[in-house]
């Protein structure tokens, strides 16, 4: 289509959705109609500035029909599309920030007073992206395959919990602990620190093996810090073993209350908001500054020498080392660097939670966030965090809601295409199959996209390149023939 | 505990470590064959040797009520050696030949989907039991007959007792070690197998077929694995869909304790986990003054995983290769 029909379609379509779906509320017809207008301002190609007003006028659609009803997820999906069309369409930079800020720190927060669900979701969202930005700097930019990164997570989650409750009295005489809660701030770096450095000393016998062997080793660390974790109430008590540390401390929000009662935030749907989600708000607020952080962080790091030796290193380890890059340090680098972003917020984790078990580190979290980097597309920063967006959603929310409308149909007796859903087995629940979904992204991702779904640039470019060779010998061949 | 109590047990100890090591030595000969011809960490072998397990328990449950309990166990490993093979081929067809065809030189991208086959397979096999049975923590029947001390008959030397199963361990295990021998060194299959694990390419300019030798060798590995799930379901009776796990990265170590590709030394590096596991789990305990228990014992083979692959990479019997640019 013409740029000038799409200039036209496009708003058009916006427009017409919106006032539908604003004057009917809660019609899915309108509801479908809105998405549509949503994929046709990325498929259709119409100007910068048409496509960034279109954007600018759905977020405010979507937040305000998110306001009148609650339990909206629709809008709540329409508003994490908004965004990620925003960051990944070619729209002005301003624009992009506008409209990125207006949905994390304004839409989010308002639909999440009314349905602190969605700020649940918003704070998962956000931790998993600086875990899988962490991983992503090991594996995609670095090349070496760590299946243990959930350990990282889990001294960054314990290294606040021992000290944050009463956890450190069982080895520390007198009373000291629980900490001041204030001192959980402290504890941040402190967590990036001790995650940094147990990175180093994961990776210093494991980065000296190379591709898959490394892979199986990080494996097995991995789950020996879970064994470990597991079993450390004895001889002396660190960790509480399997019961694991509860209440972990965090920090007091009162003073956030007084902000959101002075911003007229204070009465949520008539009434008062309550600690439970000011807290939210303080987790899902903090989550994002520090994502922000990490991800300024990560770019400057690629864009640097180490950056740079990372990429040499995952495309040829020989050359690399020929070209005088020290191996071993600047894999130990990544490794500390990836180690750093998921210690941080496995401290914040704890404190959101107020508990913290072994449970919470196991292999199976390791390929989640494998599974998050290699569907964005691993190397790719706006990957790993697109990635990490999809992946926790399906798994907290999608799935979990599939679980329900199949109990839903049980109970009722539904019958589709002459099946009963009352003669569905009870231990068939789509909550409890994450490995199923996870391995099944794993594999075709692997198979016709190995990319991922937005690929690294200078990936994009070799395949190009690709193709254009393979273009080339076709016509040598047709020209010989 | 004392010492002569700790001594006492010993024999004992060790015996039950010559069972695990048999059914670890059986999985780590699929490790160590896969990886031998396509140079790939087959993580999805422990999920084969799962299905083994869970269809040796489906067989009991069709045909457990009467009937001779040795004809029952036969046709279980039949009908698991023949679906787990089955499921390898399958596997192998459909996600890693693709990626083969591609040529990706890339070593990450057939792992990765081998992860992600193993954590496909566990759900889909608890599905299809939820599905089925409306339950996925299986029970292996208990038959007298296999729970007989066989022992008991020579007066218990050493105050050892092994019942028939774990003789039948022995025995299949040592069975098809010897047949696998047989195939591998005697017969043109095994011919063609060592071909293509030498030099894929030149194998094939000698009229060998790699990918139908390729699908032979995952049919061999996944039919050892599915009678080695036998095997432990027998001897352990309780298998969820998630019990290949721990077997398997312990016989995936046993591999490369025998050096990986190496198939004696899988055989080997089997044994000696099993033995040093079960040590491991009787006497940690003890020698740690109770500090660290045998909850630690899982750990273990991840240590040894661990020194094997930074001092002697090339395992206790494999030969230096050298890196290829």
């Amino acid at each position: 289509m013409k740029e000038a029909q799409a200039n036209l379609v496009v708003p058009v379509v916006a427009a017409l959705a919106s006032l539908w779906a604003l004057l009917s509320p809660a019609n899915s017809l309108a509801n479908a109609l809105l998405l549509v207008a949503l994929a046709l301002v990325a498929l259709l190609k119409p100007q910068q500035w048409v496509r960034a007003l279109t954007l600018a006028g759905l977020t405010v659609v979507f937040t305000v029909l998110i306001r009148e009803q609650s339990d909206d997820k629709f809008a709540f999906y329409g508003l994490i599309g908004t965004l990620l069309s925003a960051a990944l369409l070619k729209v002005p930079t301003y624009i992009k920030v506008l409209i990125g800020v207006a949905i994390l720190f304004v839409s989010i927060p308002l639909a999440g007073l009314g349905n602190s669900l969605f700020l649940e979701l918003g704070v998962q969202v956000a931790i998993f992206s600086a875990l899988a930005l962490g991983l992503n700097v090991v594996v995609g930019q670095a090349g070496l395959l760590d299946l243990g990164f959930a350990a990282f997570f889990a001294i960054g989650a314990y290294t606040w919990a021992i000290f944050g409750s009463g956890q450190a009295n069982n080895f520390i005489a007198g009373n000291h602990f629980p900490l001041n809660p204030w001192l959980f701030f402290v504890f941040l770096p402190i967590a990036v620190v001790t995650a940094a450095i147990v990175g180093v000393l994961i990776g210093l016998p494991a980065l000296r093996l190379r591709g898959d062997y490394l892979a199986i080793v990080t494996l097995g660390l991995g789950e020996v810090v879970r064994v470990l974790a597991n079993n450390l109430d004895h001889p002396i008590n660190l960790t509480n073993g399997p019961q694991g540390i509860t209440p972990v401390g965090r920090p007091p929000v009162d003073w956030l209350i007084n902000i959101l009662n002075g911003l007229g935030l204070g009465r949520v749907y008539g009434r008062p908001i309550d600690e439970s989600i000011t807290y939210q708000i303080f987790f899902y607020v903090l989550a994002l500054v520090v994502v922000a952080i990490v991800i300024v962080v990560n770019v400057r790091l690629s864009n640097s020498r180490f950056g740079r030796a990372w990429v040499a290193i995952r495309e040829d380890e020989i050359a690399a080392k020929a070209m005088g890059i020290p191996l071993l340090p600047t894999k130990l680098l990544a490794f500390a660097t990836g180690a750093a972003f998921s210690g941080v917020m496995g401290a914040i984790y704890g404190a959101k939670q107020t508990f913290v078990n072994p449970e919470s580190f196991t292999l199976n979290q390791s390929i989640f966030i494998l599974a998050m980097v290699i569907l964005g597309g691993m190397g790719n920063i706006g990957g790993a965090v697109v990635g990490a967006t999809a992946v926790t959603l399906l798994n907290i929310d999608i799935l979990k809601n599939l679980s329900d409308q199949l109990n839903t149909w049980r109970q009722t007796g539904f019958t589709l295409l002459g099946y009963n859903f009352a003669n569905l087995p009870t231990q068939l629940e789509p909550a409890k199959y994450e490995r199923f979904v996870f391995g099944l992204i794993l594999i075709l991702m692997m198979i016709f996209r190995p990319e991922g779904l937005i690929p690294e640039q200078r990936h994009r470019a070799e395949m190009e390149e690709a193709r254009l060779e393979a273009k080339d010998e076709g016509k040598l061949q047709e020209g010989s023939a | 505990m004392s010492i002569a109590e700790l001594l006492s047990i010993l024999p004992q100890t060790l015996l039950e470590g010559l069972l695990l090591g048999f059914v670890y030595a059986m999985v780590a000969l699929g490790y160590t064959m896969v990886y031998g011809v396509l140079g790939l960490i087959n993580f999805a072998h422990s999920e084969i040797f799962m299905i083994g397990a869970v269809t040796g328990i489906e067989v009991f449950r069709y045909l457990g009520n009467g009937g001779n309990p040795y004809l029952i166990l036969l046709l279980a490993f039949i009908v698991a050696a023949a679906v787990s093979g089955t499921v390898a081929v399958l596997v192998e067809r459909l996600a890693y030949r693709p990626l083969r065809r591609r040529g990706s030189k890339n070593v990450l991208v057939p792992l990765i989907t081998a992860i992600g086959v193993s954590f496909l397979l566990q759900d889909l096999v608890r599905a299809i039991e939820a599905l089925w049975h409306n339950e996925f923590n299986l029970q292996y029947p208990s038959y007298d007959t296999f729970n007989y001390d066989v022992l008991s008959k020579l007066g218990s030397p050493l105050g050892l007792t092994l019942a028939v199963k774990g003789l039948i361990v022995i025995l299949v295990s040592i069975l098809m070690l010897a047949g696998l021998n047989y195939l591998v060194n005697r017969t043109k299959l095994g011919k063609a197998i060592r071909a293509v694990a030498q030099d894929m390419s030149t194998a094939g300019l000698m009229g060998i077929n790699p990918d139908v030798i390729i699908s032979r060798t995952f049919l061999i590995g996944g039919s050892l694995a599915g009678v080695a799930g036998v095997l432990f379901g027998l001897v352990y009776t309780n298998v969820t869909p998630y019990s290949g796990f721990q077997p398997g990265i312990k016989a995936f170590t046993a591999a490369v304790l025998g050096g990986i590709g190496n198939i004696p030394g899988a055989v080997a590096g089997g044994l000696v986990l099993g033995e040093l596991e079960t040590l491991g789990g009787t006497y940690l305990g003890f020698l740690t003054g109770g500090n660290f228990g045998s909850e630690y014992a899982q750990v273990l083979a991840f240590l040894i995983l661990i020194l094997i692959l930074l001092f002697r990479p090339q395992g206790l019997f494999g030969q230096n290769v050298s890196e290829k640019v």
